[in-house]
């Protein structure tokens, strides 16, 4: 190598040099907290290092405060079912049997703009990595995405590219995916939300951490080689506006090899068997620079590095691009030195290439060295944990009050019976409600054989153990509602996720978040950003599950124009016996229909307001106790064998909800609304707190007596009735399955082909 | 009449896995000697007209290549 680096020597001996900290994205002023930090100006390397580092990506420097909330104002029930908490890779949560399940849920928005395949691609082996990390089994994915409008040329190059990766990347996995959402709306456009969840299953003795401990202590790099993907893309993609040239300004991509991924999947379930490794870490955003300053500050320890040593896929590459590198499908594991040869051996058998690059050692400094010239020596928690932390401005914004002020009241109503049959079958074929079946059809739903329930079901169930044990999780998040008022939205979003997995029949335990802002910058955005995460912890803390991770995505923005403030949240439960789920469809012929909650005018920021044009007013009133009582019966009454369906009420309001029932069970019913209620209201208002469910005759005394019990309003409104083929609503209309098929299954194969 | 050649390469800096995948098999087949492989993709296009380079531009840049990952040539084999 003749290439001139630059060394630590170097930076000591020319303090003056001018270099490009702009370019790569840090403040004046951070730069001369780096010099602070190293006595000195750091080198090119270290400035690469703490660039991608401190980037908002990474550093969540505007987002820290506001995150501290989840770790305060944590449930009492945290202790009891939280193994690893906030700050690892991904929370783990003890579901019982010897066993724990990690899952989170994180964002990919920036990469899918840019390479839509490419970037959903690896947004789910990132994901699966970071689950892998914790020492698990990967058992499922779901991806809640948001689009531009679905007329939108551009949603037409994004949404298709983005559903292909996801299920290329995820089918090659063998890993079903079994839920997510697919939402539009305009300020998505230029600005998609492309959300991945992974969940992975762990015996408790099995849990991974990622601290480097143990002078002595290998360091090995696992996996793909390091090419020159996405160098700077965490920096640059993650932390920078796309501005109106759109997609012509194009840094490097990265590429995933699912196949690649899918041995190192096996070679790690093998090494966390025998106990080879002392720590681990994925390699994502930031690549080695992340790695090795994160695990010797987890360790409290120092690291020194042979960059050369890193296996290279372009020879070219200098070493500030081998750090900056997210070439994908890459670990990084500390290993003793007696367990080397096993882990090589490992490694060796799944044809999986692994490099000891650097070792253990009680310095305290990360020191890294090129051809035997010192490149980097760092204090390691400068870089992983010290970096700027910004209390950024925020206040109310000055149109909030207009905007909750413009109620949906004026807005002319459906009355007759055609009219509300007319706004049903809108509903039904709006982009945001119709059938998701073109996009999950491209996903494997079954694949490994323990998917017991998938979209479109409330939440997905996969069974984790022999006996029936399982795990529900579903990702809700509504950016319309956050708009009208983000502590609102945010307790909406939870209390949706939450009310879907026990609709299933399963306990909620955990949450994780993935939350997608504007610019921190914007005092209007940061407004949003504060209210939605002191909503979302505050509400976490009424009903009962902690928050075990998650993500922070900002920047989500063109030019001026901010997405809705787009909380996606994910919500884990547990369900004994997966044989106990409770479906979507009905089925018995002349079991009733039982709606369980209360119905009030609320349209604003509803689906029905939407197809009309409007947002305004404010979302629907939250009730975290009704929650809570209504995801009680729903666990329990499932459990007592007293339910044959069940589906949550929540977009596009009841109507929507039985027509969904309908279809997916192909028989019919006869729906009566009450009598003194307005039917437009009962049919199409978003009140939350809601769910139908269906009780066969039998059971039924058992079932009203366990709603009086609780105080939760109970209401009869219907009857299946195979007879039907159709939703009869008397007195005023009927919709037969036909329309409502041909309605909700014909809005994406006409617009996607 | 005219037969262009379009020839569209994943750009140097961008993983080929496919390419990888030829490179393990070659290597399992005793061509130990081959140490690179890189896979692309080659279009003939037959035209009933004189080329016009502007308009072979946009077909190779806006569809047959994604310029973001993939590089692209564009050669006139006869006319």
């Amino acid at each position: 190598m003749t290439r001139n680096v630059d060394t630590v020597k170097d930076a000591e001996t020319t303090p003056e040099v001018a270099q490009p900290f702009a370019e790569l994205g840090l403040k004046p002023d951070e730069y001369s907290q780096i010099r602070e930090h190293l006595g000195r100006r750091p080198t090119s390397s270290e400035l690469a290092m703490y660039s991608v580092m401190w980037s908002e990506h990474c550093s969540y420097k505007s987002s820290k405060v506001h995150l501290r909330q989840f770790g305060e104002k944590v449930p009492s029930e945290a202790k009891d079912i939280l193994l690893v908490g906030m700050g690892e890779n991904a929370g783990v949560v003890d579901v019982g049997d010897g066993l724990a399940v990690t899952f989170k849920i994180e964002s990919h928005n920036h990469p899918s703009y840019v390479e839509p395949y490419q970037g959903a691609a690896t947004g789910i082996g990132g994901i699966v990595r970071d689950i892998l990390t914790m020492g698990a089994r990967p058992v499922a994915v779901m991806d809640p995405l948001r689009f531009g409008a679905a007329d939108a040329p551009d949603t037409h190059r994004v949404l298709p590219g983005v559903v292909a990766g996801i299920g290329g990347y995820g089918n090659c996995l063998g890993l079903p995916n079994i839920g997510g959402e697919v939402v539009f709306d305009e300020t998505y456009l230029g600005n998609p939300l492309v959300n991945a969840l992974c969940v992975g299953v762990v015996p408790h003795d099995r849990i991974q951490l990622s601290a480097a401990t143990g002078a002595g202590n290998h360091v090995i790099l696992f996996g793909a080689k390091t090419g020159g993907d996405g160098i700077g893309g965490v920096s640059v993609l993650a932390s920078e506006t796309f501005d109106d040239e759109g997609p012509s300004k194009r840094p490097s991509v990265q590429v995933g090899d699912p196949f690649a991924e899918k041995v190192l999947i096996e070679a790690c379930q093998e090494l966390f068997e025998q106990q080879l490794v002392v720590g681990i870490q994925d390699l994502g955003g930031a690549g080695i620079s992340c790695a090795t300053s994160e695990m010797a500050s987890n360790g409290d320890s120092g690291m020194h590095v042979w960059l050369d040593r890193v296996p290279l896929r372009d020879s070219t590459l200098a070493p500030e691009e081998i750090l900056m590198s997210e070439s994908q499908e890459r670990m990084c594991a500390v290993v003793a030195p007696d367990k080397l040869d096993a882990f090589m051996a490992v490694c060796r058998k799944w044809d999986v290439e692994a490099v000891a690059i650097g070792e253990v050692n009680d310095s305290g400094r990360l020191t890294i060295e090129w051809h035997g010239a010192q490149i980097v020596d760092v204090p390691p928690k400068t870089v992983a944990h010290d970096g700027p932390v910004y209390e950024r401005p925020f206040a109310r914004p000055q149109w909030q009050d207009a905007l909750q002020a413009d109620a949906p009241t004026s807005l002319p109503r459906p009355t007759s019976g055609d009219e509300l049959r007319a706004a049903l079958l809108q509903l039904v074929a709006s982009p945001n409600l119709a059938s998701k079946a073109w996009v999950t059809d491209q996903y494997d739903r079954y694949v490994m054989g323990n998917t017991v329930l998938a979209q479109p079901e409330d939440s997905g169930i996969v069974r984790i153990t022999d006996d029936g044990l399982g795990v529900a999780v579903s990702t809700d998040g509504n950016g319309r509602y956050g708009k009208l008022d983000p502590y609102a939205g945010a307790q909406l979003a939870l209390a949706e996720a939450y009310r879907n997995v026990a609709t299933t029949g399963a306990k909620p335990l955990a949450v994780t978040n993935c939350l997608n802002f504007g610019s921190p910058e914007d005092t209007d955005v940061m407004w949003q950003f504060a209210e939605t995460t002191r909503g979302l912890a505050d509400a976490c803390l009424k009903l009962g599950v902690p928050v075990t991770g998650g993500n922070v995505s900002f920047y989500n923005q063109t030019g001026d124009t901010a997405i809705l403030p787009t909380p996606v949240i994910g919500v884990l439960g547990v369900i004994d016996d997966v044989a106990r789920r409770t479906p979507l469809a009905w089925d018995g012929d002349g079991d009733a229909i039982w709606l369980l909650g209360e119905t009030s005018d609320e349209f604003g920021g509803s689906e029905w307001a939407h197809l009309q044009g409007h947002l305004g007013g404010l979302p629907p009133a939250v009730d975290l106790d009704r929650e809570r009582q209504i995801a009680e019966i729903a666990v329990a009454a499932s459990r007592d064998g007293l339910l044959t369906a069940a589906h949550d009420v929540s977009v596009g309001g009841l109507g929507v909800t039985l027509a969904e029932m309908a279809l997916r069970s192909g028989k019919g019913a006869r729906i009566f609304l009450p009598d003194d209620a307005d039917p437009f209201i009962s049919l199409f208002s978003e009140s939350a707190g809601r769910i139908v469910f269906v009780v066969p005759r039998s059971e039924e005394v058992r079932f009203t007596d366990m709603c009086t019990a609780r105080g939760v309003p109970a209401t009869r409104i219907g009857v299946v009735d195979s007879s039907i083929e159709g939703l009869e609503v008397q007195d005023s209309f009927t919709a037969a399955l036909d329309e409502l098929r041909a309605a909700s299954e014909g809005t994406f194969p006409s617009l996607f082909g | 009449m005219a037969r262009v050649v379009v020839d569209v390469m994943l750009k140097p800096e961008i993983l080929d896995p496919q390419g990888q995948a030829v490179l393990g098999a070659l290597a399992r087949l005793g061509h130990s000697d081959i140490t690179s492989v890189r896979q692309g993709k080659r279009f003939e296009l037959e035209l009933d007209a004189a080329p016009d380079a502007a308009a072979l531009e946009e077909v190779a840049s806006t569809l047959l290549a994604n310029t973001v990952i993939e590089d692209y040539s564009i050669r006139v084999e006869e006319s």
